[in-house]
C-alpha cells in the first residue's frame, strides 16, 4: 500500500495500530514471529512441565500397589489431563516455536506469510489450554483419557465424589461436564493448528530466498512442512469428530450412543485417522531437528537428503492408512486386520531409511559430542527401540496380547519421549545461541542429557515387563502380588530422575541467559543459512536476503571444495581464494563462539545481487516489516467465551455463545480493515 | 477465513512468490483442501448413518426429503456462484458500482438459501424430525447445518467486501481479495452440490 493510502485510511480503525517495540504491549500486539516463537517456547514449556508433575503424580501413585494417595476418580483426570497436556499443549507447540522461528529464518525470508494470522494462532492456542484447565474450577477435568472413546467421553466413569450419595444422574451430568471441555477445547486448540499449518505451508512454498530451491531447502523444512501438510489434512477430521462428539453430549445428538443406534467405533475410526498422523506430527519436527543438527556435528552433509525428504513424504502418505492398527482388539475381522497390520509394517521401511541415512551421516564423520549431538544420538538409539517395538504391534496376535498393557505405554513413551522430545532438546540446545545471543552451559547440558537418558531408560524401560506380564494401562492402582512391585518402583524413581533432569535444563537456561558465553553468528560452524544473520537476529532478519546457490549454503560459503584430493575442505578465507596446501585440521577447526563472521557476510555481500552497500550491518532503513495489531487478541477472546456458552446450559449458554460470536465478529472485521501502518517509522 | 480480506495490508513482497500465486490465494486453497477433509468426514459419517432410522414412521431418507423444494433453493445457491463471477469480472475491469450490485446479490442469493434451510428445518422438526430422533437425523443436521454456517461466513465476507467498497476502500488492484472470497464461495457451491446428490438426490431413489 501506498503512503497516501496509508494516511487516508488511519482513522477508520477503532485501535491505533500499536507501536511498541519493548515491553507488554509489544509482546501483546506483535506480528514478528520470532517473538510469537519465544512465547510458543515459554507458554509449551510450561504446560510441559504441568504435564510433567502429572506424571509424577501417576508414578508416585503407581509405586505400590493398592496406594491410595489419589483417588481413581482423581487419577482418571490426572492421567487423561496427562495425555492431553504434553500432546495438545506442549509437544504439538513446542515444535510450532520451533517452526515459527526457524522457517523464516531457515527459508530466507523477513518474516511468515500471514503475522496477524500467526499471533492469532498462538491467543487461540493460549486460551484453548487455559480453557481445558479451566475445567477445574467448574465440576473436574475431562477424565475419559485423551482417546475419549465413547461412552467414556459422555456418561461413563467412576462416582467423582467416591462413595457418596450422588445420584447416578447427577454423577452422568458431571462426566458429560468435563467431557465437553475435552471436546470444545480440543476444537480451539485444534482451530490454531490449523491455521498455523495454512501460515507454514505457504511461507516455506511461497517465501523462499532467491535461489533456494525445493531441493536446496534445509531438511528441517521439508520435515516441518510434510507436518503441516499432515495437520492440515488430519485436523478437520477429529475437528468432525468432536463436534459430533459435542453434539452427542451437549445437544442429544446419537452419534455414538449405541442405545439409541449409533456406533462407538465410528468415534475410534475417526479418532483414529487423526489420531495416527498426529503421532507423525509429533515425531516429524524432531526428525528435521536431528537431521540438521547431526550433520553440523559430524561435519559431513546429511547423507541421503534426498531419500530423508521423500522417506518424509512416504511417512505422510501412509501416515493416513494405518489408523486401524489402534483397534485390532475391536473386532474388524481378519481382513481389515491383515490390511492394517500390512501397511504398519509398510511404514517401517520408510522411517527406517531414515535411521540408516542418521547412521550414515554420523559414520566417518568427525564427531563432536555437544548436548545437542547427544540428544540427536539419543533420538536415533531411543526411536529404534520404540520403532522396533512398534512392529510387534503390526503383528495381529500379538498386538491382541499387548492391548491395553503397559507394554503399549512403553512403546510410545519410546517413540514420544526419546524420541519428540530428545530432538526437541536436541534443537534447544542447538538455537539457544541463534535465539538469545547466548550459549547455554555445555557442562550442565551433558548433566541434563545423562540424568534424563538414565532417567527416560529407568521410567520407561520396565513398562516392556510389566506389560508383558500382564499389568493393565490406565488402572489407578493393582493388587498385591502381581509380580509387578519391583519394575514400578524402578519406574517411579526413573520418573524422578527425568523431573531433576528438567529443573538442570531450567536452571541452565537461566544462568546462561545472563552469563553464558556470547554466541556470535555462528558458533557451532553449522551449515544453513539462520547462522548468517547476527544472534539474535534483528527484527528483519536478514539484512540483505542471501543469494542461494547450494544446499548447506553456509558450509560452502565458509569452505571451497578441493577436488583434486578428495574431500578435504579449506577456510575460503575473506579473500575469496581457497588455500591450496588442503585443509589442515587446524586451519579446518573453528571454536565454537568463533563467529567466523569476517568471510561469510563478504560472501553474502558479494554474492547477493541486492548488495550494492558495502556494510552489511547497516541499520535497516526502508525495510518495511508489518505493522503489531491488537485485532488478533480481540478476535480471540470471543472464542473461549463460545466454549463455555455451549458447556453452561439455558440462558446464559445462548448469551455466552451470542457475546463471544459478536467479539469475534467483530474482531474479524476490524482486522480486515485495519490499516497496514499507523505512521511510518 | 476473513483474514484473506485483509491480505493485502501485509508487508509488501520483496519479490515474486517463489510459486507465482499470491500468498492469500495459496492460503485459501490450502483452507479449502483442509474443508475437504471437514465435508468428506461429516459425509462419510451421513452415509454411514443413512439407514440408521431407528425405526421412526415418516422420518427416513426415502420419506422426509421435499426435494422440488431443495432444488428451488440448490438453483438458487448455484445462481450466486454466476453473480459472484460477475462481481469478480466488474471490480478486475474497475467498475465499482456493477460491483457492489453483484456482490450484494451474491450475499441476498446466499441469504435466502439459508432462508430455505431454515424453513425447511422447521418443517422437518413439526413432521417429528429432530436432532435426537435417529442417527441418521443427527448426521442431516450436523452436515447440513455446518455447510450452512459456510455459507453464512460467506455471506459475512460479501457483505465485508460491499462495506469496504461503500468506504472506498477496495479499489481494483485489490480485486485478487475478491478473487480468494469467490474462491471459498464456489468451494462451499460445489460442497452443496454434492450434499444434495448424495444426501438427497440418491436415498431418495433407493
Amino acid at each position: 500500500m501506498t503512503a497516501v493510502a496509508e494516511k487516508r485510511h488511519t482513522g477508520t480503525s477503532l485501535f491505533r495500530r500499536p507501536t511498541a517495540t519493548t515491553g507488554f504491549w509489544s509482546w501483546v500486539t506483535t506480528v514478528d514471529h520470532k517473538k510469537i516463537a519465544v512465547m510458543y517456547f515459554v507458554t509449551s514449556f510450561f504446560f510441559f512441565c504441568v504435564g510433567g508433575v502429572e506424571a509424577l503424580v501417576i508414578r508416585a501413585q503407581l509405586a505400590r500397589p493398592e496406594n491410595a494417595m489419589v483417588s481413581a476418580d482423581v487419577y482418571n483426570q490426572i492421567f487423561t489431563m496427562h495425555g492431553l497436556t504434553m500432546i495438545f499443549l506442549a509437544l504439538m507447540p513446542l515444535a510450532v516455536a520451533f517452526f515459527n522461528y526457524l522457517i523464516p529464518l531457515q527459508i530466507g525470508a523477513r518474516d511468515v506469510a500471514f503475522p496477524r494470522l500467526n499471533m492469532f494462532a498462538y491467543w487461540i492456542y493460549l486460551f484453548g489450554g487455559l480453557f481445558i484447565y479451566s475445567s477445574i474450577f467448574f465440576s473436574g477435568m475431562p477424565d475419559g483419557g485423551w482417546f475419549g472413546y465413547a461412552p467414556l467421553s459422555s456418561l461413563v466413569g467412576p462416582d467423582p465424589t467416591g462413595a457418596s450419595a450422588v445420584s447416578v444422574e447427577a454423577a452422568n451430568q458431571i462426566h458429560m461436564r468435563r467431557m465437553l471441555f475435552y471436546s470444545v477445547g480440543l476444537q480451539i486448540v485444534g482451530l490454531s493448528s490449523l491455521m498455523g499449518a495454512i501460515n507454514f505451508i505457504v511461507t516455506i512454498l511461497n517465501m523462499r530466498a532467491p535461489g533456494m530451491t525445493l531441493m536446496r531447502m534445509p531438511i528441517f523444512m521439508w520435515m516441518t512442512l510434510v507436518t503441516a501438510f499432515l495437520l492440515l489434512f488430519s485436523l478437520p477430521i477429529i475437528a468432525v469428530a468432536l463436534f459430533q462428539l459435542m453434539f452427542d453430549v451437549r445437544y442429544g445428538a446419537n452419534f455414538f450412543n449405541p442405545a439409541a443406534g449409533g456406533d462407538p467405533v465410528l468415534w475410534q475410526h475417526m479418532f483414529w485417522l487423526f489420531g495416527h498422523p498426529e503421532v507423525y506430527i509429533l515425531i516429524m519436527p524432531s526428525f528435521g531437528i536431528v537431521s540438521e543438527t547431526l550433520p553440523v556435528f559430524s561435519r559431513k552433509p546429511l547423507f541421503g537428503y534426498s531419500a530423508m525428504v521423500f522417506s518424509g513424504i512416504a511417512i505422510g502418505f501412509l501416515g493416513f492408512g494405518v489408523w486401524a492398527h489402534h483397534m485390532f482388539a475391536v473386532g474388524l475381522g481378519p481382513v481389515a486386520n491383515t490390511a492394517f497390520g500390512l501397511t504398519t509394517m509398510f511404514i517401517a521401511v520408510p522411517t527406517g531409511v531414515k535411521i540408516f541415512n542418521w547412521l550414515g551421516t554420523l559414520w566417518g564423520g568427525r564427531l563432536r559430542f555437544t548436548t545437542p549431538m547427544l540428544f540427536g544420538i539419543g533420538l536415533v538409539s531411543m526411536f529404534t527401540i520404540g520403532g522396533l517395538s512398534g512392529v510387534t504391534h503390526a503383528v495381529v496376535p500379538h498386538n491382541w496380547q499387548q492391548t491395553d498393557t503397559y507394554y503399549v505405554v512403553a512403546h510410545f513413551h519410546y517413540v514420544l519421549f526419546g524420541g519428540a522430545v530428545f530432538g526437541l532438546f536436541s534443537g534447544a540446545y542447538y538455537w539457544f545461541p541463534k535465539i538469545t545471543g547466548r550459549m547455554l552451559s555445555e557442562r550442565l547440558g551433558k548433566v541434563h542429557f545423562w540424568l534424563m537418558f538414565v532417567g527416560f531408560n529407568l521410567t520407561f524401560a520396565p513398562m516392556h515387563i510389566l506389560g508383558l506380564n500382564g499389568m493393565p494401562r490406565r488402572i489407578y492402582t493393582y493388587a498385591d502380588g502381581m509380580g509387578w512391585d519391583f519394575w514400578n518402583v524402578v519406574s517411579t524413581v526413573g520418573s524422578y530422575l527425568i523431573a531433576l533432569a528438567i529443573l538442570v535444563f531450567i536452571a541452565n537456561v537461566v544462568l546462561s541467559l545472563r552469563r553464558g558465553e556470547v554466541a556470535g553468528n555462528d558458533p557451532w560452524d553449522a551449515r544453513t543459512i539462520e547462522w548468517l544473520t547476527t544472534s539474535p537476529p534483528p527484527p528483519h532478519n536478514f539484512d540483505v536476503i542471501p543469494q542461494v546457490s547450494s544446499r548447506d549454503e553456509v558450509w560452502h560459503r565458509k569452505y571451497a571444495v578441493e577436488t583434486e584430493h578428495g574431500p578435504a575442505r579449506v577456510p575460503a578465507g575473506g579473500s575469496g581464494e581457497p588455500s591450496a596446501a588442503g585443509g589442515s585440521p587446524a586451519a579446518e577447526r573453528r571454536a565454537p563462539g568463533d563467529p567466523g563472521g569476517g568471510p561469510i557476510t563478504a560472501d553474502t555481500a558479494s554474492s547477493s545481487p541486492a548488495a550494492d552497500t558495502t556494510a552489511t550491518h547497516a541499520p535497516a532503513e526502508g525495510i518495511h516489516m508489518p505493522s503489531p495489531s491488537y485485532y488478533p487478541l480481540v478476535a480471540t477472546i470471543g472464542i473461549p467465551i463460545i466454549g463455555y456458552g455451549v458447556i453452561l446450559t439455558g440462558v446464559a449458554s445462548w448469551v455466552l455463545i451470542g457475546v463471544g460470536a459478536f467479539i469475534t465478529i467483530a474482531g474479524l472485521f476490524g482486522w480486515a480493515i485495519e490499516p497496514s501502518a499507523e505512521e511510518h517509522h | 477465513m476473513s483474514e484473506s480480506t485483509a491480505a493485502a495490508t501485509h508487508a509488501e513482497p520483496l519479490h515474486e512468490t517463489s510459486l507465482g500465486i499470491p500468498n492469500d490465494k495459496f492460503g485459501m486453497w490450502a483452507l479449502i483442501g483442509s474443508e475437504c477433509m471437514l465435508f468428506g468426514a461429516f459425509i462419510a459419517t451421513y452415509l454411514i448413518y443413512v439407514g440408521a432410522t431407528n425405526d421412526v414412521e415418516g422420518v427416513t431418507p426415502q420419506e422426509i426429503f421435499d426435494i422440488p423444494f431443495t432444488s428451488v433453493s440448490t438453483f438458487v445457491l448455484l445462481m450466486s456462484s454466476l453473480s459472484m463471477v460477475l462481481a469478480l469480472a466488474a471490480i478486475q475491469v474497475g467498475e465499482m458500482r456493477r460491483f457492489r450490485i453483484w456482490s450484494l446479490a451474491t450475499a441476498l442469493l446466499g441469504a435466502i438459501f439459508l432462508s430455505g434451510q431454515i424453513y425447511e428445518y422447521t418443517v422437518f422438526v413439526a413432521e417429528g424430525m429432530t436432532m435426537s430422533t435417529s442417527p441418521f437425523t443427527s448426521a442431516f443436521f450436523v452436515l447440513t447445518s455446518f455447510h450452512g454456517v459456510h455459507v453464512a461466513v460467506g455471506i459475512f465476507m460479501l457483505l465485508a467486501l460491499w462495506a469496504l467498497s461503500m468506504m472506498g476502500r477496495l479499489p481494483q488492484s485489490r480485486a485478487l481479495v475478491v478473487e480468494n472470497v469467490g474462491l471459498y464461495w464456489h468451494f462451499v457451491d460445489v460442497v452443496w452440490i454434492v450434499i444434495f446428490t448424495v444426501v438427497y438426490l440418491i436415498p431418495s431413489e433407493l
